[in-house]
């Protein structure tokens, strides 16, 4: 296939992954400024952190009151990261890749494009809030739905699982990452409501709450609810999961392709580093700095893809 | 319906009684809610914009993307009406793929004297990088839509040979689509003959027509100029269909004298490029040098034999408005017969003759540009005001050979739903013919569009036009 197609999906499928994700951190951000009098402002900030673009928000605003954040983080055309500059970017991307997608997944997308434009072309309402960011979930769910069933399991698949996996891991350490200090043993005072809250946000954050509840028997704390997000084999979120889909999938180009590139040793080293380690590790580390060091490896990875799969000329 | 007064309908003649062709259908409509209609008519548009079969206007603030209005009762042919337009749309596409391999070679037409040399010479569609070069396979017009207009039971007139790169096929593909999904019962009681070959004709059509050297399996792509082209639409959807990739200038280069795709696995070369790049972007190295959409040294590649280009660069001379008037001769020097299908009575302003009467006449006399397309430009003496005829004579006396003149033609109506009923609308025809060595493919049907203002002869769709589909019955 055409370089310009497989990096067209690769950005379609990190694009939709980050309207999710954007959706998401908006909804845990709101679950907290309705459940805490204080510091609301400073858990906006984290958001806006969260998602990478405190720089380009400061440039515009001068404080974090949620309407301002919200709208920044939904509609903003001028912030490349909004939603809905994201959508209208992964549509583009979809009709630039049509004829790599099978008519259910353009579809789909297009449908995207068409209900989330229509949610976003005004400001959102706080009592419509939810209704709007519970769509931007379901579509892009239906839009990974149609992928799964029905595009041939073959080049272009890979490249959106890769791009998918790529931004998934990125936004998953990057949660972690703005809040690890309530996550750092030492920080931590046993039992604090304070605590309770910010674990439950991270949580929210990557819609797990209940299923960290499952996997860890009720018992909550900061280094179970680490080692869930970065470790755990069995949740789709954590970054050892990313990791792992986006090397499978590396895997099976280098098969079809009967060729391996850079990118296949930079993922398959990501891999093993997080196989090997066990979360007392991390924490010795420091986990802080192991979550930069996952951010800028899974950033070169992006970059060593893009060049070995000749995205661009 | 009451048919529009001096024009004739399609469906009903000149008012009292269904013509033929539309009789099964006309049973179907008596006993149809019109309510449900109307719905289904809004449904087709649903349709349309959700599988995003849109098209880009141009001159507009930002990219605008709009559909094309669908009408939902069909322009039907019957067989026999068909088999008069196949035959004189082959005969032209034949004569007019002779005429191009002339002008580029020996001229004989010049030398006849048949057509003035200075309509070449003088003609800007003309290339000088073609002489000498003879295509693969021969063949310069693969892909040709004939714009045909009816005025009468028998009267059919060739409006223009579009034979650079004529859209629209693909809603004569997405309309019948459409009308399957929502009236299938139509088509069990109606024996309506199948457009949906279309896209393996072409890919079997464009590889007939691959270089000698490629192999039993040649390479084919769709060159678009990208997402903002506004027919991209059509681009994507005919990559997609003939199932061979959609390349941007900026996916390809030469290696080794051919052209190469970069794809995820290094270079691979092309065989025969279906390109929707006019002329003027092809090749910056020839053409226009700030060209970012054609692909620097194509012309190279094509002229020692390494790459097919569909259509050819240069048929535009074929289809040129200029050209047009001199068809009746074309056919007749290549081919010896008498042309099959009108041409329209057609005045040269270049010629001082023509330029008088068509000022004296201007009230009722089309006036096109002679390079213009898609409507733009031209003068519809009977709608225009006195301010706009004013300054069309300024223009036409200043420049006379840049015009033709025709006589307003009678247009056929076919009708449409509105919310009052069917009411009569004037309707085109735009058949495709594909076009390879050993045979020429015309699908039965083809693109109608059709003007939805009442009494309006514009059909273009950047002109508020629409589209229905076209039915060819079997028997």
């Amino acid at each position: 296939m055409l370089g310009r197609t497989a990096g067209g999906l690769y950005w379609m499928f990190r694009q939709l992954e980050r309207s999710e994700n954007t959706a998401r951190l908006i909804e845990a951000g709101m679950r907290i400024a309705l459940t805490r009098s204080s510091d609301v402002e400073k858990e906006w900030e984290s958001v806006v952190a969260t998602a990478g673009q405190r720089a380009a928000y400061l440039e515009r605003h001068e404080r974090y009151e949620p309407t301002t954040v919200i709208d920044f983080l939904l509609r903003d055309r001028s912030n490349p990261s909004s939603v809905r500059s994201v959508i209208d970017q992964a549509r583009a991307n979809a009709r630039e890749v049509r004829t790599a997608l099978t008519r259910e997944v353009w579809e789909a997308t297009n449908n995207t494009w068409l209900t989330v434009s229509d949610a976003l072309a005004r400001p959102v309402l706080q009592r419509e809030l939810p209704t709007v960011l519970g769509l931007i979930r379901q579509e892009s769910a239906i839009v990974r739905g149609s992928l799964h069933g029905t595009m041939l399991r073959n080049e272009p698949y890979s490249f959106a699982r890769i791009g998918t996996f790529v931004e998934r891991a990125d936004n998953t350490a990057r949660i972690l990452d703005v809040k690890y200090y309530v996550l750092l043993p030492s920080a931590s005072l046993v039992g604090s409501s304070l605590d309770n809250v910010q674990w439950e946000t991270i949580l929210r954050s990557v819609s797990a709450q209940r299923s960290y509840r499952w996997r860890s028997a009720g018992d909550a704390s900061a280094r179970g609810i680490a080692e869930f997000l970065i470790l755990d084999r069995q949740m789709p979120r954590s970054l050892i999961f990313c990791a792992k889909k986006i090397d499978n999938n590396l895997g099976h180009l280098a098969e079809t392709h009967n060729a391996r590139h850079d990118a296949h040793k930079q993922s398959d080293a990501l891999h093993s580093r997080l196989a090997a380690r066990d979360i007392d590790s991390i924490f010795d580390e420091g986990l802080h700095q192991f979550l930069q060091n996952f951010i800028a490896s899974t950033y070169e990875l992006g970059q060593a893809i893009e060049t070995d799969y000749q995205f661009t000329a | 319906m009451d048919v529009r007064p001096g024009h004739f309908d399609e469906m009903h003649g000149s008012g009292t009684t269904v013509r033929a062709p539309y009789v099964d259908y006309q049973d179907w409509f008596a006993d149809e809610d019109p309510r449900r209609l109307l719905k289904k008519s809004a449904d087709a548009e649903a349709l349309f914009r959700r599988t995003g079969i849109t098209f880009n206007v141009y001159g507009g603030a930002e990219a605008d993307e709009r559909l094309i209005p669908f009408d939902i009762v069909p322009r039907i042919l019957a067989a026999s009406e068909w088999a008069v337009l196949e035959r004189g749309m082959e005969q032209r596409v034949r004569a007019i793929n002779a005429f191009l391999h002339d002008i580029y070679h020996r001229q004989e037409i010049l030398r006849a004297g048949r057509i003035p040399t200075s309509v070449i010479s003088d003609n800007e569609a003309f290339l000088p990088q073609m002489i000498g070069m003879t295509p693969p396979g021969g063949v310069y017009t693969h892909i040709v839509g004939t714009d045909i207009v009816r005025t009468g039971e028998n009267e059919f007139y060739v409006l223009e040979d579009n034979a650079r790169t004529p859209s629209g096929v693909s809603y004569m593909l997405e309309n019948r689509e459409t009308m399957l999904q929502m009236f299938p019962e139509l088509f069990t009681k109606s024996r309506v003959r199948p457009v949906s070959e279309y896209p393996t004709d072409l890919r079997t059509s464009l590889g007939a027509c691959a270089p000698a050297a490629s192999g039993n399996r040649p390479t084919i792509a769709v060159l678009t100029p990208g997402i903002h082209n506004s027919a991209y639409f059509e681009h994507a959807f005919l990559a997609d269909q003939m199932s061979v990739e959609l390349v941007e200038g900026h996916d390809l280069s030469v290696e080794d004298g051919r052209i190469v795709m970069r794809t995820t696995r290094g270079s691979e070369p092309i065989d025969v490029l279906y390109r929707r790049v006019d002329d003027d972007f092809l090749d910056p190295l020839i053409f226009r040098s700030d060209s970012q959409l054609g692909i620097a040294g194509v012309m190279d590649v094509y002229r020692a034999g390494g790459i097919t280009i569909a259509n050819a660069p240069g048929t535009g001379i074929a289809d040129d408005k200029a050209i047009y008037s001199y068809v009746p001769d074309i056919i007749d020097f290549y081919t010896g017969e008498k042309p099959l299908l009108n041409n329209v009575p057609t005045w040269r302003c270049a010629e001082p003759d023509s330029l008088a009467y068509v000022l004296d006449h201007l009230a009722e006399l089309v006036v096109k540009e002679v390079h213009g397309s898609g409507g733009y430009g031209m003068l519809v003496g009977p709608a225009a005001s006195k301010r706009e005829m004013a300054s069309f004579t300024k223009k036409l006396k200043a420049n006379p050979s840049k015009y033709i003149a025709q006589p307003t033609l009678a247009l056929s109506t076919v009708p449409i739903l509105t919310r009052a009923g069917l009411a009569p609308r004037h309707v085109d025809l735009r058949p495709f013919a594909l076009v390879s060595p050993d045979r020429i493919r015309i699908t039965p049907g083809g693109l109608t569009r059709v003007a939805l203002k009442r009494n309006s002869l514009v059909v273009n769709s950047s002109q508020g036009g629409g589209t229905k589909d076209t039915w060819v019955m079997e028997t």
